[in-house]
């Protein structure tokens, strides 16, 4: 493993810097872009919640962000994850190089977007002046888990988006019913218990959950919170690699 | 002499049908009306060689006889169905020679990352890149958009590129008819340096001259199976009076080269 590290770090690094350079186009503008993009999204919600929907809970702007940032880098990542392997082909049909290494490195452009982002959120937080405790530190559960998890999910997409060319706009179809189904702009303590426990069977809202309660309330999630988590992230990687495996040869006829 | 390439009976198994560029809708109605067909055919068969130092194949027959399916067995981007492929060195191929490359990025990038792919080091390629631009005659276009150069200019840079660097295995795929007429003659002094040096070289190409003129050993496929291989004079003259129409030449080869019937070597010693 440590050898194979060794010997396509080159063909990785210049595979990211590929990715970077045709994703930003060059310019400072294309790197503002991503990050102002979000920034719109959440400008717009924060408008239509807050004021036509009389929203008045305390850190609203936070709660809106912390969900808009993780399930943007969820989109992101896995919509650019998909065409990893198909926009890819020509290299990978005439050179033998392991194929999960043109995901990963789309997945740097995407992490680094999210990093962007994360700042701003602390930003944003500095500003609506919520408490900043050393319990912050525990952010990095989240984010190592979802970086496993939109790896994982991106390697079953891509896999499946070699197989069937209609798998964008089917994704498309599921990441708006995650969307409605993560409580980004609202919150579920109204429902019933019961109802709370299904949300957590979704991976998406987990993870915003996490980030809310060490955002804004401060406290550390229970373990079995913390062994969910992991879970997600877990079968979804090895689910990823699986498929990987099993048609690592296969994928050179459908291109 | 040191064996640096063993093919052993290898066989490959293509598959080929309605599964391209389909999608999950037309696949579930195609299901349904059991209009869904998937075939398979063996676009090798049971073939053998063995190379060793300085060895230069070429291999020939008409389109669709295997040729590049073998070559993609050679460099392990596809797996052979059966038999076995023995690699004692590192392999640089040029398959199909401007794929591969990104247009938006400059040729200096390009550069940089089809090095990468061919499983350089970046402090080789540090140290190599002038070298490959000066023989690529591309001095003035670094910094230019790969989708710029003319596809003569493409071919140049991704030779220069594979053969700089004294592959032990170089697979040649259709590649030295790119460039003028003066780079030509450059790229056939380049590959023969490469050869006396002890690498092994695998030629495909049309061209039965350039074949005649290069290669040491010679490998005649024909819709999958290996006619002939071995002197490249006595085949290249069976295979172009084949090409002409002469169909009684590859009868001819193959009562010569009885070995290489698809037959494998057990089939033969029992009888």
């Amino acid at each position: 493993m440590i050898e194979k590290i060794k010997q396509y770090h080159f063909l990785f690094t210049e595979l990211v810097k590929r990715d970077f350079t045709k994703k930003y186009k060059r310019t400072v503008l294309g790197m503002a872009w991503s990050v102002l993009s979000p920034m719109l999204t959440l400008l717009i919600m924060w408008l239509v919640f807050s004021n036509f929907f009389a929203n008045n809970m305390k850190h609203y702007v936070i709660y809106l962000f912390s969900g808009q940032l993780v399930f943007a880098y969820f989109t992101d990542s896995t919509n650019l994850s998909m065409n990893a392997l198909v926009s890819n082909a020509s290299i990978f049909t005439k050179v033998n190089v392991p194929k999960y290494l043109f995901l990963l490195s789309q997945n740097v452009s995407s992490l680094i977007n999210f990093g962007l982002t994360l700042v701003l959120l602390f930003l944003f937080s500095a500003i609506d002046r919520v408490a900043f405790t050393w319990k912050f530190i525990f952010l990095l559960y989240p984010i190592i888990c979802l970086v496993v998890f939109n790896v994982g999910m991106g390697m079953i997409l891509s896999a499946f988006f070699v197989f069937f060319r209609d798998m964008q706009y089917l994704w498309g179809v599921v990441t708006t019913l995650l969307m409605w189904m993560s409580a980004i702009f609202y919150t579920i303590e109204t429902f019933s218990y019961k109802i709370q426990l299904i949300f957590l069977a979704n991976p998406i809202y987990l993870y915003i959950r996490y980030f809310r309660k060490i955002i804004l309330e401060g406290s550390i999630p229970t373990v079995q919170f913390h062994l969910l988590g992991a879970a997600y992230a877990l079968i979804a990687l090895a689910l990823g690699t699986y498929v990987y495996r099993k048609y690592n040869h296969e994928f050179l006829y459908y291109v | 002499m040191r064996s640096v390439l063993k093919v052993e009976n290898v066989s490959i198994r293509y598959k080929y049908g309605d599964f391209r560029d389909i999608g999950l809708k037309e696949w579930a109605m195609r299901k349904m009306t059991h209009s869904y067909r998937v075939e398979h055919f063996m676009a090798v068969k049971n073939v053998s060689f063995e190379l060793f130092e300085g060895d230069m194949l070429g291999i020939i027959g008409s389109n669709g006889a295997g040729k590049s399916t073998l070559l993609k067995a050679v460099t392990g981007v596809m797996v052979p169905t059966s038999g076995n492929i023995e690699r004692n060195g590192r392999i640089s191929a040029l398959l199909e020679l401007a794929s591969g490359f990104d247009g938006d990025l400059t040729v200096k990038e390009n550069a940089y990352l089809r090095g990468a792919m061919l499983g350089y080091t970046k402090k080789f390629m540090k140290a190599a890149y002038d070298q490959i631009i000066d023989f690529a005659e591309l001095k003035d276009f670094e910094e230019r958009p790969f989708k710029q150069l003319s596809s003569g200019m493409q071919s140049r840079l991704a030779f220069s590129i594979a053969s700089l660097v004294q592959p032990e295995i170089l697979i040649l795929d259709e590649v030295l008819s790119v460039g003028d007429g003066a780079f030509q003659e450059k790229s056939s002094k380049k590959m023969m340096e490469i050869i006396r040096s002890g690498a092994v070289t695998i030629l495909v190409s049309h061209s039965v001259e350039q074949i005649e003129k290069l290669c040491t050993k010679v490998l005649w496929l024909n819709h999958g199976e290996a006619v002939a291989q071995g002197d490249t004079k006595e085949i290249c003259a069976l295979y172009k009076s084949f090409l002409k129409g002469n169909t009684e030449a590859l009868n001819k080869a193959a009562a010569k080269w009885p070995g290489n019937q698809g037959v494998t070597q057990e089939e033969l010693t029992n009888g």
